[in-house]
């Protein structure tokens, strides 16, 4: 059963890269909760469990064969969505949101895990639908609404970064199998006639939530003020950075998730342009490296399931840095491998370990 | 065999993915570039700023709607509190600095040290609260020597001011921090520790309209803490102004007509359900909870044996004592049990089994039909009217009254007073209902239990024909600039049991009680004005039992076992513009520690109103 070709094929460069990527995490973490009060907190130790437990999971998803998931993938699906509808009725959570399932002395944020599903289940359906003319409108309608399901439940609790990332990566995935010309162009309008419509219908609280989302300058007192604080920090790191435990904007807790989502931040004021790139160049080594997994993949649900986890990475990688450098609206979206929090970290290692899988079973596919 | 030919092979998605690889380094140029202008073109101007963590945020507190009477008299505004705080990152040395700043404020410097020492763990460019209203003195001498205070802030809050000392301080209500709990509960949501919410009366159940909105501004400051320049500033919005619908003048009146005894008086306008005047006694200083008070002041407000916290006016319950016979009136007619000529005889007492229930005269009230027997409160009557209509029948009239269900009021903690059931007293105690039980219900005493505000609640109902309104103590409100924002509605929530005939005779019963010679409010009538009213004396020891204990000795019964005192009236009897329920507790006698109170209440709201210009001299008031 254990094939030595599998050990050959090993992708040491992808284990290498989480890695690499968690122990900049770990690091930026402890200085992210050290400095404000000189020693470090909870989260780091937190941080540090979660890490190793995420290493377990990589490992337990390469060690089946990923077509494991092609066959047991509604079942996943399913799971993750009983696990959202549980949050809604049983959840957890601080300041009006209702994001967590308490087991025990850990809780989980189903939201996540939800992301690996709607992937695993949309790789499903486009493998056995792809074709090189697009596809149909009626051909959509599947994805569409395994898409719009979580994407409704994660709304209402509400967690609306996580929300988006659902529809983003469907729609990378949609987008990279094709769609047909007319149908594409028939969305296109139906997106632009309904976008008002629904505007009609908002209440006037939800459209002031709405603009301060796009522009957060109108929120001088929140949004606005945590983006000019992320770039100061940012800004303040110059070329070589203030050094390690050296931040100072990170000591003004002026952020309540500066260790969550604004964490960039604080690795940018610290380590400089220079840390920062190579952060960023960390980053880009990963995604393209995924797109090779997909690229030399010789079967379409290997392939379209590496584009989509290669896509989740991506969008959260280029929404998190670019909120933080005041570039877009800013939501809730962790950053993966650095950002503090157990279910973040999980979901990438998993995504990780099943990048591995499908690279090194490249050449079992009959 | 076309749609093999379409079908997407491993050569389509490698095509596929080469495109993807250009979106994706193009995406991350981006990102690059933006770090190149943040940390290297920006870099040295922002370097600047988070030198010092330059650019801070501080709060404009909102100022908190006012508080009027009914004709536009401020009753409660705000005034400028100075509030010392310091910056520990700007206070360098922070010893020092206290020991300079302790000689202004007249605090000693470990005090103020430990107020630091409290805050650990907490950012060290938050200001900590160092003392609160520090006066203007204090304020001149800080302002002279700020520069040898560096990171001592001084902020203005707007702090409430009761303007008038304990006047309508139940009504009215205080405010306090805010505590952990309603920080956590999730119904305070926009509020922060430290803000000041309403705690009780109208400042709590109005909190939503009176507070409203924290702004605050960005600023730079320099390394000393002081602001440079003022970058955003987000305005804060006024909350609104509350017209009450009590009157300042009659309210004052009240609360001189309660002083040195413990009781409730309520004055409404029975047309509308407005609420006139609603005092308590003892009450206390509003302003003592603002600006914080004493353990010792404190437990003295807690262990007053006169509950001074507590507004009797709502909060209180009673036995309903002999006013609850216009319930059992309106019940006896309306079940046909009587009409306006039957008369029963009265010896002074009745026998029921083997027990003797006693009339509160002595003598007898000789042959008494419905009307005498409210004018001058008979209680045999009565005992033998209840006993004809059982408990449960008596109930039914006396919930469809308004009893034993709070009114709604717009204020916390009103009670609901207690309408027994014989079902009630089986589920409670597990005993039978005994028809002696019932004798004493059927002229208020017994389990019977009512707030005033109840009784106004009935004696409204008959003075306006039938109708029972929701009691209101909000007349309008106003934007802080003086725009009208809602004028309060009455509301109707219930009618009375009685048809106009049943009305009639019991209105004719309680004209009689204030001006009959015979009626047991004689007392209080005066010559320029109509009032209707019935007494109630609720008695603390039973009537009730074997011959003797009627003749305690009533000069040595003990304070706390003297009856409580009644009065529930309405004027002018054939327009009703007023209805006032007065209760002094262990006032003896419904007509003679409540009554005049009522009287001399509904002169001076009718003076005021310019009904009535005062000619008597109530002489005869002392008499009888």
């Amino acid at each position: 059963m254990f094939d030595r070709r599998l050990v050959q094929n090993f992708d040491w460069t992808l284990l290498s890269l989480a890695l690499i990527l968690g122990f900049l995490g770990l690091v930026t973490l402890y200085s992210s909760v050290t400095a404000a009060t000189q020693v470090p907190q909870m989260e780091y130790y937190k941080q540090l469990v979660w890490y190793f437990v995420g290493l377990i999971f990589l490992v337990i998803s390469f060690l089946f064969n990923y077509k494991t998931f092609d066959r047991w993938g509604h079942i996943i699906y399913i799971l993750c969505i009983s696990l959202l509808v549980g949050v809604l009725i049983f959840g957890e959570g601080s300041k009006g949101a209702m994001r967590w399932l308490k087991f025990g002395f850990f809780s989980i944020q189903p939201s996540e895990l939800v992301k690996i599903a709607v992937i695993i289940i949309l790789a499903r359906y486009y493998s056995k639908h792809a074709n090189t003319t697009g596809l149909t409108l009626r051909e959509l309608i599947n994805p569409f609404l395994l898409t719009i399901i979580p994407f409704v439940l994660i709304v209402k609790q509400p967690d609306l970064g996580t929300a988006i990332m659902i529809v983003l990566i469907a729609g990378s995935m949609t987008v990279f199998v094709k769609i047909e010309r007319r149908s594409f162009l028939y969305l296109i309008v139906l997106g632009v006639i309904s976008i008002p419509l629904v505007w009609f219908f908002l209440r006037e609280y939800q459209k002031a939530r709405i603009l301060t989302f796009l522009d957060p300058d109108r929120d001088p007192l929140g949004t606005g003020y945590h983006i000019i604080q992320s770039k100061i920090a940012i800004g303040s790191g110059m070329i070589s950075g203030k050094g390690f435990l050296k931040g100072t904007q990170n000591a003004l807790s002026f952020l309540p998730e500066q260790h969550t989502d604004f964490i960039f931040s604080v690795l940018a004021e610290e380590w400089g342009l220079i840390g920062s790139v190579i952060i960023l160049i960390v980053f880009l080594i990963l995604i393209i490296k995924g797109l090779n997994v997909a690229y030399r993949c010789r079967e379409p649900f290997g392939t379209i399931l590496s584009v989509g986890i290669t896509a989740m990475i991506f969008w959260q990688v280029i929404i998190n840095i670019g909120m933080v450098m005041g570039l877009m609206p800013v939501v809730g979206v962790t950053l993966p491998f650095i950002s503090y929090g157990g279910s973040s970290l999980i979901t990438v290692m998993i995504c990780m370990g099943l990048l591995i899988n499908v690279s090194m079973r490249r050449f079992m596919v009959e | 065999m076309s749609k093999y030919l379409q079908s997407a092979d491993t050569d389509w998605y490698k095509r596929r993915l080469t495109g993807v690889v250009f979106l994706v380094l193009t995406a991350f140029l981006v990102l690059i570039a933006r770090l190149f202008y943040l940390q290297v073109i920006e870099g040295d101007e922002l370097r600047r700023l988070s030198a010092n963590n330059c650019i801070r945020l501080q709060n404009i507190e909102p100022s908190r709607g006012l508080i009027f009477d009914r004709n536009g008299k401020l009753l409660v505004d705000n005034r400028p509190s100075f509030d010392l705080n310091i910056i520990l990152k700007d206070a360098k040395p922070v010893e020092h600095t206290i020991e300079m700043l302790s000689q202004y404020v007249d605090v000693p410097a470990t005090e103020l040290m430990s107020k630091i020492s409290r805050n650990k763990g907490i950012s060290f460019y938050t200001p900590v609260l160092l003392k609160q209203d520090i006066g203007r003195d204090a304020l001149a001498a800080i302002e002279v020597h700020k520069y040898n205070l560096p990171g001592i802030v001084v902020s203005v809050k707007p702090r409430r001011h009761y303007i008038y000392k304990q006047n309508a301080a139940h009504l009215i209500g205080y405010l306090g921090e805010i505590s952990s709990d309603e920080l956590k509960s999730g119904k305070y949501s926009g509020y922060r520790a430290g803000d000041y919410i309403g705690k009780f009366g109208v400042e709590k159940t109005y909190e939503g309209l009176l507070r409203g909105k924290r702004g605050g501004r960005q600023v730079e400051v320099n390394a000393a803490g002081q602001v440079v320049r003022v970058l955003r500033t987000v305005e804060a919005f006024p909350g609104h102004n509350i017209y009450l619908s009590i009157d300042y003048l009659l309210q004052k009146k009240a609360e001189e007509l309660l002083e040195g005894s413990a009781g409730a008086i309520i004055a409404m306008d029975p047309a509308t359900g407005q609420i006139l005047a609603m005092a308590s006694s003892p009450a206390f200083d509003q302003n003592a909870f603002v600006d914080g008070m004493s353990h010792e002041q404190w437990d003295s407000l807690v262990s007053n044996p006169f509950r001074p916290m507590e507004n009797k006016a709502i909060n209180a319950e009673y036995p309903p004592a002999s006013v609850y016979k216009i319930v059992t009136a309106i019940a006896a007619l309306e079940e046909g049990i009587i009409d306006e000529n039957t008369t029963f005889y009265c010896p002074g007492y009745y026998k029921c089994g083997n027990r003797v229930f006693r009339c509160w005269k002595k003598r007898g009230h000789d042959k008494v039909n419905v009307v005498k027997a409210l004018a001058e409160s008979c209680d045999v009557f009565f005992y033998q009217v209840g006993q004809k209509l059982g408990v449960d029948r008596l109930a039914w009239y006396a919930r469809a009254c308004g009893l034993g269900s709070a009114t709604g009021i717009d204020l916390n903690h009103e009670a609901n007073g207690l309408i027994p059931t014989a079902a009630w007293k089986r589920a409670r105690t597990g005993i039978r209902w005994q028809l002696g039980e019932t004798l004493s219900v059927a002229i208020g005493q017994g389990y019977n239990l009512a707030t005033p505000l109840q009784m106004m609640s009935l004696i409204s109902e008959i003075a306006n024909g039938g109708i029972r309104y929701k009691p209101l103590i909000l007349k309008k409100v106003e934007t802080a600039e003086g725009e009208l924002i809602n004028e309060n509605k009455s509301k109707v929530t219930g009618k009375l049991p009685a048809g106009q005939r049943t009305l009639e005779i019991v209105r004719q019963g309680l004209w009689d009680v204030v001006n009959k010679k015979k009626g047991t409010a004689w007392i209080a009538h005066v010559d320029d004005v109509d009032i209707s009213g019935k007494t109630g004396t609720a008695q603390l020891v039973s009537r009730t039992g074997s011959n003797d204990d009627a003749s305690i000795d009533k000069a040595n019964k003990p304070d706390h076992l003297k009856s409580h005192a009644w009065f529930a009236a309405y004027a002018p009897s054939k327009d009703p513009q007023i209805a006032v329920v007065v209760i002094v507790e262990h006032g003896e006698h419904g007509s003679s520690a409540a009554a005049p109170l009522a009287s001399e209440l509904i002169t001076t709201y009718l003076s005021i109103v310019g009904e009535l210009t005062l000619t008597s001299n109530k002489s005869d008031k002392d008499k009888t």
